[in-house]
């Protein structure tokens, strides 16, 4: 089962070094422990450009999608037995990047 | 047999299996939704069939088979409709119902499933009153003066999220239990406070039903878990307390105090059976937790003749141990009510004006300073304080209480 790790981010500013090194350790047990999918830190919303191509042609709209106070800094992927094994990684993984995490699953299949 | 009987045979049923036929087949189809569905159909069709078949020499048995067949009708149906191979598996997968040993553990899953801290405290309470305790979703929704439809769409959110996050069917690891048995304890205990002392205008004063379910399930757990001393410790809170319900409101209504309730009147075989519990944790020589606390306190009083005779110095030390787990001022409140019995009203005042920038807001602040400014023959703030008391208060026999109070003053 895997779910989407999100780090949730209301500041304006990037990882400090501590947090990077901490957010490092982390994954290597994530991949240690074979938790590890994929992961990402993103850059900021306003870097983000929302593109509908429903209609007759592709609309570009410069900025993310929903405004808000917190956004979406980054994120895991992990694979876990279940919710449990997932509540716990991301406690750990809040404590590293000190963020807040949203935990969410995949469809299944 | 008569019709009564069978109803009452039926009623039993009801509060003997529910929860063991929900958990088995929980455990067998990995689904709340097709248990619960087929769980409800099985006790349908006990009340269609048993007054002209009669009660079966093993009801808890024969619901068991009648849901297992239900739901394995429910998913040959759904799967005759998207996947025949499916089909092909499940009729292979037709094994009897587990022996009754493992039925016990599968009920604790069941609790613990429903209590899961990723559901909200609202949504805990729902699911664990229908699923544990086999209420309908309008007993549910009247219990907690919400629409039925609210009540259904969180216990259908409830276990769509169940299964899409795939929240664990199990009893927590040995490093997790403590806290997730608090939490269910939480839970309990909160379905107990809001039968004990509904909170709204438009109801009784005491919500029986609600404290009978508490304790029920309580129960349920403690056998369950018969080692766990806060378990113990909460069921004899609820007896305890229980016990004085009939004594806690008066002929007309209204809240009657501690202080002033007639003693004779409280359940001495729920007394009993709660001081049981409170010394056997004494025994235990392990150090107590909140609720274990909580009932030694209620023992105290309950063992007194009258407010005088309380051993007064006992629940203001029972009080300094409890503020040590929670320092929240609640407790320190309640302890300043017994600090004003032991050492008098005016160190008691000066404890809980310290506490008003935390419990501005909480009726029971401003009752406990109208009492104690009472007592010191301040009348006019008294008076300032019932008001504001009763301006906050929600329950009917409360405001009845302090309004009373307040009329008393010279």
């Amino acid at each position: 089962m895997q779910y989407l790790v999100s780090v949730i981010d209301d500041t304006a500013g990037r990882a400090t070094p501590e947090e990077e090194a901490a957010i490092d350790v982390f994954n290597d047990r994530l991949q240690a422990e074979g938790h590890w999918v994929f992961a990402g830190g993103l850059g900021s919303p306003s870097s983000a450009t929302v593109i509908d191509n429903r209609g007759e042609e592709a609309i570009l709209t410069d900025g993310p999608f929903v405004e808000s106070k917190e956004y979406l800094a980054g994120f895991w992927i992990m694979e876990a037995a279940d919710l449990d094994v997932a509540l716990k990684l991301a406690a750990e993984g809040s404590k590293a990047c000190n963020r807040k995490i949203e935990v969410r699953p995949f469809l299944g299949e | 047999m008569s019709q009564i009987d069978v109803r009452a045979a039926i009623t039993q049923a009801h509060h003997e299996d529910w929860a063991r036929v929900v958990a088995s087949l929980t455990r067998r189809f990995g689904d709340l939704d097709i248990a619960e569905e087929a769980a409800a159909e099985a006790f349908a069709a006990a009340v269609q069939r048993w007054p002209a078949n009669g009660v079966p020499p093993n009801p808890g048995a024969w619901l068991t088979t009648t849901a297992n067949r239900k739901a394995i009708d429910r998913i040959r149906r759904e799967n005759k409709r998207d996947d025949k191979q499916k089909e092909a598996q499940l009729l292979y997968d037709d094994k009897p119902p587990e022996p009754l040993g493992a039925i016990d553990d599968e009920r604790l899953r069941l609790i613990f499933t429903c209590c899961h801290p990723a559901l909200a405290m609202e949504t805990r309470v729902a699911l664990t009153l229908r699923m544990v305790g086999g209420l309908t979703m309008p007993e549910i929704a009247r219990a907690f003066l919400v629409q039925e439809t609210t009540v259904g769409q969180r216990i259908t959110r409830a276990k769509a999220k169940i299964k899409a996050a795939r929240i664990p069917y199990r009893v927590p690891s040995a490093e997790d239990l403590p806290a997730r048995v608090s939490g269910v304890l939480a839970v309990l205990f909160l379905v107990f406070n809001e039968g004990y002392l509904a909170t709204s205008p438009d109801t009784d004063p005491v919500r029986h039903d609600l404290t009978e379910e508490a304790i029920r399930l309580t129960r349920l757990i403690r056998v369950l878990m018969p080692e766990d001393g806060e378990v113990a410790g909460l069921l004899a809170l609820m007896l305890l307390t229980e016990a004085r319900r009939t004594a806690r409101v008066s002929a007309s209504g209204e809240l009657v105090t501690l202080d002033e309730q007639d003693r004779g009147t409280w359940d001495a075989a729920l007394i009993a059976e709660g001081h049981r519990l409170v010394r056997e944790r004494l025994a235990a020589r392990v150090a107590p937790g909140r609720y274990q606390i909580l009932a030694a306190i209620s023992a105290v009083h309950t063992s007194a003749r009258d407010v005088r005779g309380t051993d007064w110095s006992q629940v203001v030390a029972l009080y300094d141990q409890l503020v040590r787990l929670d320092p929240s001022p609640i407790i320190a409140l309640n302890r300043a009510i017994a600090v004003a019995e032991l050492d008098g009203p005016e160190v008691a005042l000066a404890a809980v004006d310290r506490l008003e920038h935390k419990l501005a807001g909480y009726h029971a602040y401003h009752a406990t300073r109208a009492d104690l400014l009472r007592r010191l023959g301040c009348s006019q703030k008294s008076r300032a304080a019932y008001d504001k008391a009763i301006e906050l208060a929600g329950n009917t026999a409360e405001t009845a209480s302090l309004t009373r109070r307040r009329d008393q003053l010279g």
